[in-house]
């Protein structure tokens, strides 16, 4: 099927990085300038709220030939400020205000269930486990909205290796932090926690599907999954789970949040497919995050554009079925 | 209340209720409508449209608490004209920015998902009440006829509460404020009502006898 893509978001659509890192800068000069030195620290916190403070170690990337070419990121601004992570609440504006509370270190991953024998990573040994690649992915959310995303880390494949699971193992679930006194917006809504994800196996070993504990070369933000998470660029993002703390090797399709608490709604599949549609929405179109919006409508493509390396997984399968 | 007052309070209502308008065009003229401006768009007129319509229903329960409230009467009207200046917003920004004016994915939404078609019935009373809600209206149709027209009003709010409902995610309980508010108001009428049944019938009776 031919889909007519619109054109990505002008470069100069984007707020320069060095401008944004300056932004505290800028406003603090404004501030001293006139403003009362209380309304100004107030009108700070409103203007700027916290969304890299967690975010300033750099990381040593190189290119990858995976990354999506030829399309334009989002700004560092607007992939720190709107997110789905409903351990921080549920407004999109939440995370970035309320995830500092999140203690990334110490981190361990552990690793259990059809493996040769259970082991248990810690973040840093991670960290250093493989290269640290670029990945220019599309991200497209269930709800209609996408971004571009640079992220960094390296394939869930090389890190699947180093757990040898048993070759019983038909697919990997994922579970993520869960800590109330961090986390006390969990009790806001009724979600079966910890956060699960999964996936089978094939797809978890897919070249494109990445660990990922960057973006934009410097540590993930908090509110993006800090400090290791899991990328499936044709998937929806829900799919993609974020602050990962166990990793399971199981025989069956594993429980997974969203699809638990409305299978109708959320498959275990969910792969980006303009032709299924979201039962209370259609999924043909999104909303490019970022742009303005009289120019926001996009047309969505099948496997979020990556039909060509990930079509073959799903050959013979009935994708209405398995949404 | 002096008709004057009223008049000049009218004179500052009017300005005041379109405000939010003027923010969310000089927000959106100014890219401060966040990153997913079209979201943005689309719940400020939502929620406007909604608060609008719970204040005009807020009117005669509070007139009913006090006689000297009764000049609330006369706002009435704007209130719920400007909750459908709202909800036309609202839905603008579903045939225009989700739809591109897409007539066939429309006639698809409104068939397929309840919360669409809950809230374009919702839409729809809203219409028929504003093009009704002329003094010349009012006369065409007789005071009773008028009346019983404009109850509709209780079922385009449920409507649209309803419609809140249906487009939160399972497990999301945002709309319970609005919910909660709709409520006591419609329950405030059912009270007022069971009284004044009981003060007739106290009337009655000893009439009968």
């Amino acid at each position: 099927m031919l889909i007519r893509k619109k054109n990505e978001i002008a470069s100069s659509e984007i707020t320069a990085q060095s401008d944004y890192r300056n932004r505290r800068a800028f406003m603090q000069g404004a501030a001293a300038a006139g403003i009362a030195t209380l309304a100004g620290t107030r009108l700070l916190d409103v203007a700027a709220p916290r969304t890299d403070v967690h975010a300033a170690t750099k990381l040593a990337t190189v290119p990858s030939k995976l990354s999506t070419p030829g399309i334009t990121p989002t700004s560092f601004q607007d992939i720190t400020t709107y997110n789905n992570f409903y351990e921080f609440g549920t407004d999109k504006s939440d995370p970035a205000k309320n995830a500092w509370r999140l203690q990334t270190r110490p981190w361990t991953v552990s690793v259990e269930g059809e493996v040769k024998k259970k082991k248990t990573f810690d973040i840093d040994t991670l960290l250093k486990l493989r290269p640290m690649e670029e990945r220019i992915y599309r991200h497209r959310c269930v709800e209609a909205w996408s971004m571009v995303i640079p992220w960094d880390g390296y394939p869930l494949a090389e890190f699947i290796k180093e757990c040898e699971p048993l070759s019983s193992a038909q697919y990997v679930q994922f579970l993520s932090y869960e800590n109330l006194n961090q986390e006390p917006w969990i009790k806001d809504i009724s979600l079966d926690w910890p956060y699960s994800e999964g996936l089978r196996m094939d797809e978890a070993m897919h070249p494109l599907t990445l660990l990922t504990f960057g973006l934009y070369g410097q540590a993930l933000p908090n509110q993006d999954g800090a400090p290791v998470r899991v990328v499936v660029p044709w998937k929806y993002g829900f799919k993609s789970a974020k602050s990962i703390v166990k990793v399971r090797f199981v025989k069956k399709q594993p429980r997974t949040t969203w699809n638990e608490s409305a299978p109708n709604e959320y498959g275990f599949y969910s792969n980006v497919n303009p032709n299924v549609d979201h039962p209370r929405w259609s999924q043909k179109y999104e909303r490019v995050i970022g742009a303005p919006f009289w120019k926001a409508r996009q047309a969505t493509l099948m496997f979020n554009g990556y039909g060509d390396q990930v079509a073959s997984l799903y050959a013979g399968m009935d994708l209405r079925k398995n949404f | 209340m002096k008709n004057r007052s009223i008049v000049a309070l009218k004179w500052i209502a009017f300005p005041l209720s379109l405000v939010p308008l003027g923010l969310l065009v000089a927000d959106g003229f100014s890219n401060a409508l966040g990153p997913d401006p079209v979201a943005e768009i689309t719940h400020r007129t939502g929620f406007l449209a909604l608060y609008f319509l719970l204040a005009s229903l807020a009117i005669t329960p509070l007139r009913r608490l006090h006689p000297r409230l009764n000049w609330l009467i006369r706002f009435r009207r704007m209130l719920g004209l400007f909750a459908f200046f709202y909800a036309s917003l609202h839905l603008l920004t579903w045939i225009w920015l989700f739809s591109d004016f897409d007539v066939h994915a429309m006639a698809h939404d409104f068939v397929k998902r309840p919360f669409i078609t809950a809230g374009i019935f919702a839409w729809a009373i809203l219409l028929a009440l504003a093009a009704t809600s002329t003094q010349w209206a009012v006369r065409k149709l007789g005071g009773k006829r008028w009346q019983l027209l404009h109850r509709a009003v209780y079922m385009a709010a449920i409507a649209a509460v309803i419609h809140f409902w249906w487009i939160v995610k399972p497990g999301v309980r945002t709309p319970w404020k609005v919910t909660v508010v709709l409520a006591v108001l419609l329950l405030m009428r059912v009270a007022w009502k069971a009284k004044e049944a009981v003060r007739q019938r106290e009337i009655r009776v000893p009439m009968a006898v």
